[in-house]
């Protein structure tokens, strides 16, 4: 005749009373409801998980204060801690997104940083330091028109205006300058790639 | 794409037979073992004794 199963309150007044196997009876009793409610909210296992412990934390905690008033409600007053932890949890997130990258699909393959880092900006500047070094070795004509082209943007209308050659001439020159700089490459077996 | 050989549960059936871990649920027992509230003049203070 020992079938009459204890109600929440008297477990709770128990556990209130110094009996830790009541808590374990209460966990047991209400784990279910409270964690299928709190997966149902954030569809994940490890905050689920998280967002269960902090909800009994904080019952046990309220309990051993002796701060909980029983009216009957144990489970109902249980369920609004895990809404709130819950509230609190999506509160976080909305201020600091996490993006969940464990699936199939990975944003890495569509995102990519286009900016050089430390490694390729130095190679970078040691080889446009290194071009503008064979620049130098150039005939004066062709180093004239292919410094307005390339780093003064100029164009070849403009080159001629203001070298008094015709467009031509620029073009030639400037034609000659890069099979110039080709060959002074070569010469000195320089490796300009990035 | 590679075949997937498991079945994809629904959100429904995720929501059955959805338990916390033991561990879960052992830490929180032992935690509150190791809780003791000390009230000092009407302030109570929580201590964790391991």
């Amino acid at each position: 005749m020992n079938n009459v199963e204890i109600t929440d309150a008297v477990l709770v007044r128990k556990y209130m009373d110094g009996s830790e196997a009541a808590l374990s009876k209460l966990i047991t009793r209400h784990q279910h409801r409270i964690y299928s409610f709190i997966f149902s909210k954030v569809f994940d296992r490890d905050v689920a998980e998280d967002i269960f412990q902090d909800t009994f934390i904080k019952v046990i905690n309220t309990l051993k204060r002796g701060k909980y008033n029983e009216e009957g409600k144990f489970l109902p007053w249980v369920m609004r801690i895990a809404h709130n932890l819950v509230i609190d949890h999506f509160r976080r997130n909305k201020r600091m997104p996490k993006f969940d990258n464990s699936g199939d699909f990975n944003i890495f393959s569509v995102l990519s940083d286009s900016d050089l880092n430390i490694e390729t900006q130095i190679i970078k500047d040691q080889i446009e330091n290194d071009v503008k070094e064979l620049i130098k070795e150039l005939p004066e004509d062709q180093l004239e028109v292919l410094t307005m082209r390339i780093y003064k943007d100029m164009s070849f209308k403009e080159i001629s205006e203001r070298t008094g050659v015709s467009i031509n001439t620029a073009l030639g020159r400037m034609r000659y300058a890069l099979i110039n700089l080709r060959k002074i490459i070569e010469k000195h077996n320089l490796v300009l790639t990035n | 794409m590679g075949k997937l050989y498991t079945k994809k549960l629904s959100k429904k059936d995720q929501l059955k037979n959805l338990e916390p871990k033991k561990e879960t649920v052992a830490f929180l027992l032992n935690y509150s073992k190791a809780l003791r509230v000390v009230d000092c003049q009407g302030i109570k203070f929580g201590a964790i004794l391991n």
